[in-house]
């Protein structure tokens, strides 16, 4: 029963991450009409933001200490960060303790401008071609935006640490009546998939409960009406691929401290999120959301090595799996609206 | 009645063109002349660099990019030499090799077996390298061992770790100078049992390719020999990510250690997982819960960052040795570059040594000769101490590292220390070994 606990943790886990891309995918198609293989990369971008703030903390000066030496014999060079120079230690101390939170202040205003020159610069061109044509561009796009990541920061994970007081584990199994450690789960990521929840029910919020809100689901319902009714429903749609960009960003942030950050990591999220967007419905926010976490756990149990006896390499194809089951059975996804992709 | 005269004129024309028709097969081959692919005319030779230069051992390729640049300078007489002046045997004067200067020409591997063999093909067919050499990937390795042996063209490997390379898929046309998966276990095994006793229970987590599958077979073998139970080996993609599907079911499992049989990314991000899950602070069976990591590299212990502290693991070499040939190896690379080398690069620049010295020593560019020349060839001097490259299987005999995540690095490059230096006997074993079965090293293919 522990093990099945801590198999359903980890996949609200990775659903969190997939539901959070998701989103935003289907924020996009909804609005847009647009489907964008950039978006793993937007995560990327998101992540090394966190790399990036961190990497700048860590800006220091040198000076020569005689009394040790570096690997060549030679005197040894002691870096000094900039921050602790001006800070002092404590202070410096924390702030690249708690980098990675900190990293969204940044990645925020970062994403919102990827974002609307992303979408004014590329994106708006693609609007009337077909699918294959706006498949093709942004997934050029992504190739672009990795390599360049890659040019700069290597192929090598990066390890990000979380804050030190998110380091260990939550012996979650002691409140549900199991024995001490038996159901014992990484702070850190139970930060994440309540960061999750919160961005989340933040979005819905967003759209369901503000004006800015009621027009964009106005003009994903009917873009010629809402045009028709005076209202810039381009510059609405800007904004929301720019809000949908941020969101997959800032998930990149705080997934940093999960799984170091490499420069290709959005190409699998990406896969992954768009057989999401399918099994969920394209479209529907909350089929991404539900489907998201759905597969996430799914995938989670194909992983288990008692599922994996009976079917080897389960693993591996299971999320494929199910989106065929999804396509064959129920074309519009578990969410979509009728009529959508069942032509 | 036929027309036809015969005149000076038409003789000379037709003998021409028959002349050139016949002569044409023997132009094409370039090197048929000497009977061998791709013999060096004119004053220079040509080498082939065939390693990761995109992908996930990217950051690897780099390093063994670095060192072959360094092995030909110091080939064609430039910088201070490195380890040519320690190497044992002196052949290697700066003056290239056989008199001829090197040049070098590079592909990338991708760490792709299809995209590696395509680059090897295209330095073969269309660049005239004579020698291939590089890799980050045993897939890789023994893909491109494959194509070197149809096309008769030397292999020199470089980082290649799975049993296989030298065992099942062994050929007579490459050579391997790292050690392999039964090395790291057969040196890792004593120390663990002196650190954590014969009373163990162990779980695997395998990358599901041809060095994983080795590497796992192999610890799982030593371990099991001095009293380990095996719990349990799973599987894992070699393009999973995030492992803590893999890492949940450890914590109930009743084993109390951890055995990642993963390299590169993959360990970086089962080790980070492991740790995140609190495996090392666990204590299980009365006993702290340990993991091991059967193969290091400082480029991944780098990318692990404190996690890596107080694992144990085994590596080829190490910057930190201070035998002769290592310090003049880290002396040139870390002059020029302004770090000390990774094991892949000086693994690279060994063998490219290794590859000049034999041809000098055999007198000839040609396969068969190149290769008669290193079968059996005893050498010191490489940073490894006394080495024997072995007849029956082309696999490199020597010491063997085993090293431990260091608790107080004093650098950003001190991340490694050497615990134990196994000794070669301890480690060699015999060519029909069960675990290296199955292979023909076959005869030495020359091409053309």
């Amino acid at each position: 029963m522990d093990a099945i606990i801590l198999q359903i943790l980890n996949g609200l886990d990775k659903g969190s991450a997939y539901a959070l891309i998701a989103l935003g995918l289907t924020l996009i198609f909804g609005t847009l009409g647009v489907v964008n293989f950039a978006h793993g990369a937007l995560f990327v971008i998101g992540a090394f933001c966190a790399v990036t703030l961190n990497r700048i903390f860590s800006i220091s000066f040198e000076t020569i200490d005689p009394t040790k030496t570096d690997f060549l014999g030679n005197p040894a060079t002691i870096k000094t960060t900039y921050l602790e120079h001006w800070f002092g230690p404590d202070p410096a101390a924390w702030m690249t303790d708690w980098s990675v939170p900190l990293a969204i202040l940044l990645a925020v205003p970062v994403m919102l401008l990827v974002g609307v020159i992303m979408e004014r610069g590329l994106i708006k061109h693609f609007y009337k071609r077909p699918h294959a044509d706006q498949i093709l561009v942004t997934f050029g796009l992504a190739i672009v935006l990795q390599e360049v990541i890659k040019f700069f920061y290597g192929a090598n994970p990066i390890q990000m640490a979380p804050p030190e007081v998110f380091i260990g584990t939550m012996d979650l199994g002691v409140w549900l009546g199991f024995e001490a450690n038996a159901i014992a789960y990484p702070y850190w990521r139970l930060v994440y998939f309540l960061f999750s929840a919160v961005v989340i029910g933040a979005v819905f919020a967003f759209l369901q409960f503000t004006t800015f809100g009621m027009v964009v689901r106005a003009g994903m319902a009917d873009r010629e009406t809402v045009g028709l009714l005076g209202i810039d429903i381009d510059k609405r749609f800007t904004i929301t691929f720019a809000i949908a960009a941020t969101v997959a960003g800032i998930a990149g942030v705080m997934y940093t401290p999960i799984t170091p950050p490499t420069y290709d990591i959005g190409v699998e999220l990406l896969v992954l999120s768009f057989v999401v967007v399918v099994v969920g419905g394209m479209g529907s926010l909350p089929g991404a959301v539900l489907a998201g976490f759905l597969l996430g756990i799914v995938e989670s149990f194909a992983s288990m090595n008692e599922v994996k006896n009976i079917l080897p390499g389960i693993d591996q194809i299971i999320v494929y799996l199910m989106a065929i089951v999804v396509i064959l059975v129920r074309p519009r996804g578990l969410m979509g609206r009728k009529g959508v992709m069942e032509d | 009645m036929s027309n036809s005269i015969l005149t000076r004129r038409s003789v000379l024309q037709t003998g021409a063109v028959a002349g050139a028709g016949l002569a044409l097969p023997t132009i094409l081959t370039a090197g048929s002349h000497s009977g061998y692919t791709n013999a060096p005319t004119g004053g220079t030779v040509t080498l082939g660099f065939n390693v990761p230069q995109t992908g996930a051992y990217a950051d690897e390729g780099a390093d063994e990019l670095r060192a072959y640049e360094l092995a030909v300078e110091h080939l064609n007489g430039g910088g201070d030499g490195g380890m040519m002046n320690t190497f044992s045997s002196n052949t290697l004067e700066g003056n290239g090799i056989l008199g001829k200067k090197i040049q070098y020409v590079t592909g990338d591997t991708q760490t792709k077996s299809d995209a590696a063999r395509a680059s090897a093909k295209s330095m073969i067919e269309k660049d005239g390298a004579v020698m291939i050499t590089g890799g980050s990937s045993s897939g890789v390795a023994i893909a491109v061992q494959g194509l070197c042996q149809e096309a008769g063209i030397i292999f020199m490997a470089g980082l290649t770790h799975s049993n296989d390379t030298t065992g099942k898929d062994k050929k007579a046309n490459g050579f391997r100078h790292f050690f392999n998966g039964y090395m790291s276990a057969a040196a890792l095994a004593p120390v663990l049992e002196a650190r954590y006793g014969k009373d163990r229970n162990a779980y695997h987590l395998t990358a599901d390719y041809t060095w994983g599958w080795t590497q796992e077979e192999s610890i799982a073998a030593a371990t099991e020999a001095m009293g380990w139970k095996t719990v349990n080996k799973v599987r894992t993609p070699l393009k999973a990510t995030d492992f803590s599907s893999y890492i949940a079911p450890v914590l109930n499992s009743g084993a109390d250690v951890l055995v990642l049989n993963h390299y590169g990314g993959n360990m970086v991000n089962s080790l980070t997982n492991a740790v995140q899950f609190g495996l090392r602070d666990k204590i299980v069976n009365n006993k702290n819960f340990e993991i091991v990591v059967p193969l290091y590299s400082r480029l991944m212990a780098k990318g692990a960052g404190a996690n890596v502290k107080g694992i144990f693991g085994s590596t080829n070499w190490h910057w930190s040795l201070q035998d002769e040939g290592s310090k003049a190896f880290v002396k040139s690379f870390g002059t020029k570059y302004g770090f000390p080398p990774s094991q892949a690069a000086h693994t690279v620049y060994c063998q490219t040594l290794l590859y000049a010295d034999a041809c000098n020593r055999a007198g000839t560019f040609n396969p068969c000769g190149v290769g008669e020349a290193l079968e059996g060839f005893e050498f010191d001097g490489l940073g490894n101490g006394k080495t024997l490259y072995r007849a029956e299987d082309h696999q490199c005999f020597k010491d063997v590292l085993v090293v431990k995540g260091k608790e107080n690095p004093t650098s950003e490059f001190d991340l490694l220390e050497i615990v134990e230096v196994t000794p070669a006997a301890q480690v060699s074993y015999a060519p029909d070994h069960p675990m290296f079965a199955g292979g023909d090293l076959g005869a030495c293919n020359p091409g053309a």
